[in-house]
This record gives structure tokens, C-alpha cells and sequence, in this order.
């Protein structure tokens, strides 16, 4: 696998075998400086294997892969170091000076400026993710890797956290990377949603609706139906009405 | 030692049995008031029962001639302590202990660090280790005699070589238990070799660390106890050699009970260490 040093992603014939089994055959990807690209597919898929390639976490695997020098990634746990204090985690493997005045920055804009010198463990879960957020952005990253960050969240807390990442997202404008399992989550965020299946990218959405964007917009809701259409989701929808009928 | 001893201290817990007094008033306030002290008075209750009831039983002649009241060893202590004669022989058995730490400690810490770190240092260290560690310690007395001779070398020689063990072992499991995700994700950050074994890997073992030292400190003991019973003009383990010829029970009594405030008196030591080293686990405990 080459991988070399640019500005926007450019992933060209990405192989990655596990075992047997190719889990990546032929992956081409570009996301533009400043773009925000969703990637959706089914379990084991290898949407996470693919963000770990792009996060330079895995060596192996054949093809060409560019990504900007400036990475970061969130994680579906918000991976804090319990023994270090959230300002320090944040800013943590950083050097030079202002570490700290950093650190509060990051902080403010996640809304935890308060929680500076807190120990992880005493932090909520939507706390945490949110500390992991800065100090992902703390990086001024040109490209931000975003591992299904909401997984772990209980619905209402997901909400304010998908917000927040569609706040700072138009405000620093990194490129981004959002692997996650859901539909309505990707169409509200996202530029283009990608449909990984197969080892490759089997379909692309391109998400043209005005931000921000509303669950009820008839546009949303078509594009929605679309996806999960993609997914194979619709597929059992249809047995069951099928079922249903058989019943009657 | 009590499983007592093994609880987070109640001073780094909130108060969460004990209604806040500030919170009350009337009645209730002067019963929570009367509760924290009544509740340290319970705590201790059981001992003072115990400790009346040797002297009682003594006194009354039940323990029979070989069991001195808890007076008499009390006062054996007191002439032993003013005239020099215990903190001499306690001097000379705690500085086996401290040499015997001294090598032992760091060795033992040194060998878990590389076998934790390393794989190549695991293949050539682990399997030896682990195969002298199989042997019991004490059972080398005899040879250690044999080798070093009946001087301070072969006692010290055994309690290093005893606290090696325990402190190994807890170091290598301590690193390898880290969590490996934490890891990648320090990695992400920009964290090279050795910021994530400063940062990530040490922080992360130090709890199990702290546990390999707790043994080690027992075994310590545990070790000098035994050296102590032959071949020696010196240290507690001689006086009470000596009071068990003469059948001096309240000799014999007194240095148990050195022996059992010297353990606790060291367990309290790391527990201190831990609360200072461990305080981001405080949180935890509050939830």
C-alpha cells in the first residue's frame, strides 16, 4: 500500500484481505478539502476497515491511498485516558506552548470549558464524546475521521451531538469522514453518502438539500427511502407485507 | 490482614451511609453528629473486645501458663523499648528488609517493564522467570547458607530474591492489560514510543503495579520471618529465637505483635501511594 501526503483524499484500488476474505476489493474514494462524506453499509461491511486505512491505523492492504498530513479521529468510545485530566487529554501528544489556553478553547466549543480540570470517569457518556471531539479539533485537522461517534449515545444526547458536529463542522470546514449505520443521521450531516458493499463503493448519494436540513423535508424523505432502499432494508419490508398478505 | 484494608479509605468516599448533618436539624442533626464518631467507635469495638477478653482470660488463668495478659507484654514492651533492646534488633531486621527491597524491587520492576514491553525481552526473560518462580523461595534457605554463608548476604540475598517475583509478574500483566484502543487512539494523536509508554502504558499498569508491590512487601515480611529463625546474633527474629528458648512468653507475644503492626504499618504505606497515585479513580468510586 502507498500512501502519500496531499490536501484532499484520494484512495485508488484499496485491497484489504483478512484471512479468506477480501473486505476491501477495490475501494476508489475522493473526498475534496473541506467536503463531508458519509459511509454507510451493512455490518462487517468494512466500513471501519476502511476508516482505519484512511486513519493510517492498518499497514496492510494493497493500492494507493493520499490523505492530508492533518488527521484526527473520533471513535465510536470516546477512548479518554481515565488517568489524565480532560484539559491534558484533550490536548494530548500536542507540544508548544499554550497547551493549556488551548486546550480551554477546544473545550468552549464543545461547551465543557467548565470541565477543564475534571477526571474522564467523571463525565457522562455525551460528555466524554464530546471532550474526544475536542480533542480532535483541537488538531485543526484537515481531515476528520468520525467512527460511528454517536453509537454509543442515547437518542437525545445523539441529536445535540449531531448538531454540534454540523456546527463545527461549517465552521472549521475539515474534510470529513462519517462511518456510521445510520440513514437519517448521514442525510442530515453529510455532502454524499457512500454505499459501501461488496468490498467497493457500490453506490453514491449526492445530499443536495439546504442546511439546515429537516427530517420532514418531502426531498429528505425520498432520498432517505433511496438509501435504505440501497441498504437492502426495503427487501424486508416487502417479505413481510408479502407475509402479511399470505395471512390474510 | 483484613479484606478491610483492601477497601478504597472511607476518607476519599463521599459520605454516602452517613445523612449530612448540614442537611438536618433538630434531633436528627444531633443523631447524624453522634453517628461518625459512634460509627469509629464500632469500628474499633471488636479489637478493644478481643484485646480485654486475652487479658481477661489470662489473668483468670484460663490460656493456661504460656499465655502472658496483654499487660505484661505491654510492659515487657515498654522495658524492651526504653532500654534500647527492641529498636536495636528492629533496626538491624529493617535494614535487612530495605536491602532486601533495594535489589529486589527494582529488579523485579525492571524485568516486568521489559517483558511488558518487549516481545523479544519477553521470549528470553518470562519462561526463565517463570520457572525459578515456580520453585518456593524458602526452600533455597539451605543453599542461600550454603552459597553466601550464615551472614547478612544470605538474608538479604532470600528477601531480594523473594520480592522479584510478585512485582514481575504484576508489572508484565499490568502492561499487557492496558486497553489496546486506548493505545491506537494516543497513537493517533501524534503520541511516539515512548510519550505512549509515559503517557499511556505506565499510567495505565500503575494499578496492578501497586498490587505487585503490596505482595512483595508481604512476602518481604514473610521472608525476613524466616531467615530470622536461624543463624543469627540480631533482629527481632533472634529475640524471640531466644525469649522461646528461655520460655519468655511475653517476649515471644510482643514480637508477634511487632510483626503484625509492621505488616500493617507497610500495607497502610502503599495505600497512601495509591490514593495519591490512583486519584482519577476516585471519581469512579463517587458514582
Amino acid at each position: 500500500m502507498t500512501t502519500a501526503v496531499r490536501n484532499e483524499v484520494r484512495v485508488r484500488g484499496l485491497r484489504r484481505v483478512f484471512g479468506e476474505r477480501a473486505v476491501l476489493d477495490g475501494v476508489d474514494l475522493d473526498i475534496a478539502p473541506g467536503e463531508f462524506v458519509a459511509l454507510l453499509g451493512a455490518s462487517g461491511s468494512g466500513k471501519s476497515t476502511l476508516l482505519r486505512a484512511l486513519a493510517g491505523l492498518d499497514g496492510e492492504g494493497g493500492g494507493e491511498i493520499d490523505v492530508p498530513d492533518k488527521r484526527a479521529v473520533v471513535y465510536q468510545e470516546h477512548r479518554l485516558l481515565p488517568w489524565s485530566r480532560v484539559w491534558n487529554n484533550v490536548v494530548l501528544g500536542l507540544q508548544g506552548r499554550d497547551l493549556r489556553k488551548r486546550a480551554e478553547a477546544a473545550l468552549g466549543e464543545v461547551g465543557l470549558a467548565a470541565h477543564a480540570d475534571a477526571w474522564p470517569l467523571t463525565l457522562s457518556g455525551g460528555e466524554s464524546q464530546r471532550v474526544a471531539l475536542a480533542r480532535a479539533l483541537v488538531r485543526t485537522p484537515d481531515l476528520l475521521l468520525l467512527d460511528e461517534p454517536f453509537g454509543a449515545l442515547d437518542a437525545l444526547t445523539r441529536l445535540t451531538a449531531q448538531a454540534l458536529v454540523a456546527d463545527l463542522w461549517a465552521e472549521h470546514r475539515p474534510a470529513v469522514l462519517l462511518v456510521t449505520h445510520d440513514v437519517e443521521e448521514a442525510l442530515l450531516l453529510a455532502d454524499r453518502a457512500l454505499l459501501l458493499a461488496d468490498g467497493r463503493i457500490a453506490r453514491e448519494y449526492v445530499v443536495d438539500l439546504p442546511r439546515p436540513r429537516s427530517l420532514d423535508d418531502p426531498r429528505f424523505i425520498a432520498l432517505r427511502r433511496d438509501l435504505l432502499d440501497g441498504l437492502g432494508v426495503r427487501a424486508v419490508a416487502t417479505s413481510r407485507a408479502v407475509t402479511s398478505k399470505e395471512a390474510r | 490482614m483484613s479484606a478491610d484494608l483492601l477497601d478504597p479509605p472511607r476518607s476519599a468516599l463521599p459520605d454516602l451511609a452517613e445523612p449530612a448533618p448540614a442537611a438536618r436539624s433538630g434531633p436528627a442533626a444531633v443523631l447524624a453528629a453522634a453517628l461518625g464518631p459512634l460509627r469509629r467507635a464500632r469500628k474499633i469495638s471488636g479489637l478493644v473486645a478481643v484485646l480485654a477478653l486475652w487479658e481477661i482470660a489470662a489473668r483468670a488463668g484460663w490460656l493456661g501458663s504460656t499465655t502472658p495478659p496483654l499487660s505484661d507484654v505491654a510492659a515487657r514492651g515498654w522495658e524492651m523499648a526504653s532500654s534500647g533492646e527492641l529498636f536495636e534488633n528492629l533496626g538491624v531486621s529493617l535494614l535487612r528488609v530495605l536491602k532486601g527491597l533495594a535489589i529486589g524491587l527494582p529488579l523485579g520492576l525492571v524485568l516486568g517493564l521489559l517483558s511488558g514491553l518487549f516481545r523479544i525481552s519477553e521470549d528470553v526473560i518470562d519462561a526463565p522467570v517463570q520457572a525459578v518462580r515456580m520453585l518456593p523461595h524458602l526452600a533455597l534457605v539451605p543453599l542461600f547458607i550454603i552459597w553466601f554463608g550464615i551472614g547478612e548476604t544470605s538474608k538479604v540475598g532470600l528477601i531480594a530474591v523473594g520480592v522479584v517475583f510478585p512485582l514481575y509478574i504484576n508489572v508484565f500483566h499490568g502492561i499487557r492489560g492496558v486497553d489496546e484502543r486506548l493505545v491506537e487512539s494516543a497513537r493517533t494523536c501524534g503520541l511516539g514510543r515512548l510519550g505512549l509508554v509515559r503517557k499511556v502504558v505506565l499510567p495505565g499498569a500503575l494499578p496492578q503495579i501497586l498490587v505487585g508491590l503490596r505482595l512483595s512487601l508481604g512476602v518481604a515480611w514473610l521472608t525476613l520471618v524466616v531467615v530470622e529463625q536461624s543463624a543469627t546474633a540480631s533482629g527481632i527474629g533472634f529475640v524471640i529465637n531466644q525469649a522461646t528458648q528461655f520460655l519468655q512468653m511475653d517476649t515471644v507475644f510482643l514480637v508477634l505483635v511487632v510483626y503484625a503492626l509492621l505488616g500493617v504499618s507497610t500495607d497502610l504505606l502503599v495505600r497512601l501511594i495509591e490514593r495519591r497515585a490512583l486519584a482519577w479513580r476516585r471519581g469512579l468510586v463517587a458514582r
